[in-house]
């Protein structure tokens, strides 16, 4: 390939993946059975760059390759301000380059959620997915192996099949590092669904880049919850993989999930540090609600049946309030055959498709305090948006939703 | 004079001002697009960091640095070279791209603990590579 008799574009491609192989001391590559692309978010003109000189080269993807969001939904093109010149430029700049991944073969995914569809990786085989939650999820729900893959990188892989076999592909390094210690939490917090982010919120904390083990979750905890564990762990610090004792695959019992690694370190999870970490993340000071904002990552089908069970057939909706879900199209699609689309939109909900209420100008202009059930979006919608957050649970963003004020328990934990 | 020998991550010949960072930067929001610091939280934020050989201990923060990198480096505003203690993908990916896109060869090296403390804010440093060697000359 580096030669290239695969065409210019795999020899571009296997250049930079043998390069950094070379650089993070790779012994050799791996073949990688799906990737997952991060890079199709237009953050400016190298990036549209490197994808259209992939498309001029001809190149094509070699193995199946998902799309995470994108800058613009495709389906609902008008929910995108285009109000200044940098909106402009990132909805034509952010069309531009979707195509570009279209062009390369990439299936039409644009979700941040590739896990919630038909065809997942199973335990023990090699990936390469890019995007923290993605990869996080992967790794932890699915066992499957990738390592921290970026923009670039991903494309990269899906045209060469192939990625530097390092990091989270290697036994050795997917070992737990900490002890989360969850056995004083109360029945009733566990069967909270905003206990999960924050859990991976303070599981990020402490943890950093290592992997956190924790022992005392539910052995039936869903999958959706796992999900807001990872994708606030990966936010808050760099986890890539984490192991529940009794629930995830490579944690039957603790002892394997800690393989060889000896003297882990215990932290304690109290109440109080989980209501402390909820309080630390709401921001918001106002009673004033302008929106509220499910699905990041993107929302399960049940999720999306939560949703409609805790607003549909209760209060209307409170004038000056926007309700955003967001969801990728499979799911969507998966939900509308189910009878749950219309009446939520007819109640008020506003879906949003390919994107996500926190990488493109979706929030109305003015919008300042916004309820969220997401440890990912409370985490970076403030600095990304200037918008002041609530932490909340799916029950009191409805509730807040049809009141128009912002109702939450600072100290539900126990 | 010193020299001091390194470790290729990306190729290239440079020299310029150090600035040494006391703490690492994220390139995702922690370098804006006029090239200088503007991560609040960070102790040298407002520093540029344009043409400056950048010495900071490791990478840090999300992997879209590589984009930011590669767009520093496209509109010629990025760092003349960078030093770590450590090797990181997503640095290393932004100037492997650029270098395939626009011809511009930013060079990355890495030094050990020692040689990093000799190396001084605001002192010149020449970077030029002998293989996979880096060869840093201080003034």
């Amino acid at each position: 390939m580096l030669a290239g008799e695969q065409g210019p574009a795999a020899a571009l491609s296997m250049r930079i993946i043998t390069e950094l192989g070379r650089i993070r001391g790779a012994e050799r590559l791996v073949e990688v059975d799906s990737v997952h692309i991060d890079g199709c978010i237009f953050y400016g003109q190298a990036g549209l760059d490197f994808a259209q000189k992939l498309v001029e080269l001809g190149g094509q993807v070699r193995v199946p390759t998902t799309v995470n969001v994108g800058s613009v939904d495709l389906i609902h093109p008008h929910l995108i301000l285009q109000n200044t010149d940098y909106e402009k430029w990132v909805a034509q700049g952010g069309r531009d380059l979707m195509q570009a991944y279209v062009d390369l073969g990439c299936r039409q995914t644009w979700t941040c959620a590739p896990y919630q569809m038909d065809s997942r990786p199973g335990v023990g085989r090699h990936i390469a997915w890019a995007e923290s939650n993605a990869i996080v999820f992967a790794n932890s729900v699915l066992g499957a192996r990738t390592d921290r893959y970026g923009d670039f990188i991903d494309i990269a892989a899906a045209i060469t099949g192939r990625a530097p076999c390092g990091g989270l592909h290697l036994d050795a390094e997917r070992y737990g590092d900490v002890i989360l210690d969850c056995t004083g939490l109360s029945p009733e917090t566990l069967a909270q669904d905003v206990t999960y982010p924050v859990l991976g919120y303070l599981a990020g904390a402490i943890a950093g880049t290592t992997n956190p083990v924790f022992v005392g979750l539910p052995a039936d905890v869903s999958e959706d919850s796992l999900k807001a564990v990872g994708a606030a762990a990966a936010s808050s610090g760099g986890v890539a993989l984490f192991h529940v004792v009794g629930r995830t695959p490579e944690a039957p019992t603790l002892e394997a999930a800690l393989g060889t690694n000896v003297d882990v370190p215990v932290h304690h999870i109290t109440a109080q540090r989980l209501n402390a970490a909820r309080q630390e993340l709401s921001t918001a000071r106002e009673d004033k609600l302008d929106a509220v904002s499910l699905g990041t990552p993107h929302a399960s089908v049940d999720e999306i049946q939560e949703a409609y069970d805790a607003v549909i057939g209760g209060p209307p909706l409170a004038e000056g309030v926007a309700f955003y879900i967001s969801t990728g199209r499979s799911v969507f699609a998966e939900a509308e055959r189910r009878g749950l689309v219309a009446p939520l939109q007819d109640w008020g909900v506003t879906f949003v498709l390919d994107t996500c209420t926190y990488v493109t100008s979706i929030l109305r202009p003015g919008t300042r305090t916004v309820m969220t059930n997401s440890g990912k979006w409370a985490h970076y919608a403030p600095g990304n948006m200037g918008v002041d957050v609530v932490l909340a649970t799916l029950q009191e963003c409805a509730e807040s939703a049809t009141t128009g004020r912002v109702t939450w328990n600072r100290d539900l934990f126990t | 004079m010193t020299t001091i020998t390194g470790w290729r991550v990306t190729s290239g010949t440079t020299e310029g001002p150090v600035l040494k960072l006391s703490e690492p930067v994220s390139f995702w929001g922690g370098i804006g697009p006029d090239g200088r610091i503007i991560d609040v939280h960070h102790p040298q934020h407002g520093a540029e960091v344009t043409g400056r050989i950048l010495v900071m201990r490791s990478g840090r923060g999300s992997s879209s640095g590589t984009y930011v990198l590669a767009e520093l480096l496209r509109l010629g505003i990025a760092p003349a070279g960078i030093v770590l203690t450590e090797p990181d993908g997503i640095i290393a990916t932004g100037a492997l791209v650029a270098a395939e896109l626009y011809d511009v060869h930013m060079p990355i090296v890495t030094v050990s603990e020692q040689d990093y403390a000799l190396i001084e804010d605001g002192i010149a440093v020449a970077i030029a590579m002998d293989g996979d060697d880096a060869i840093l000359t201080l003034d």
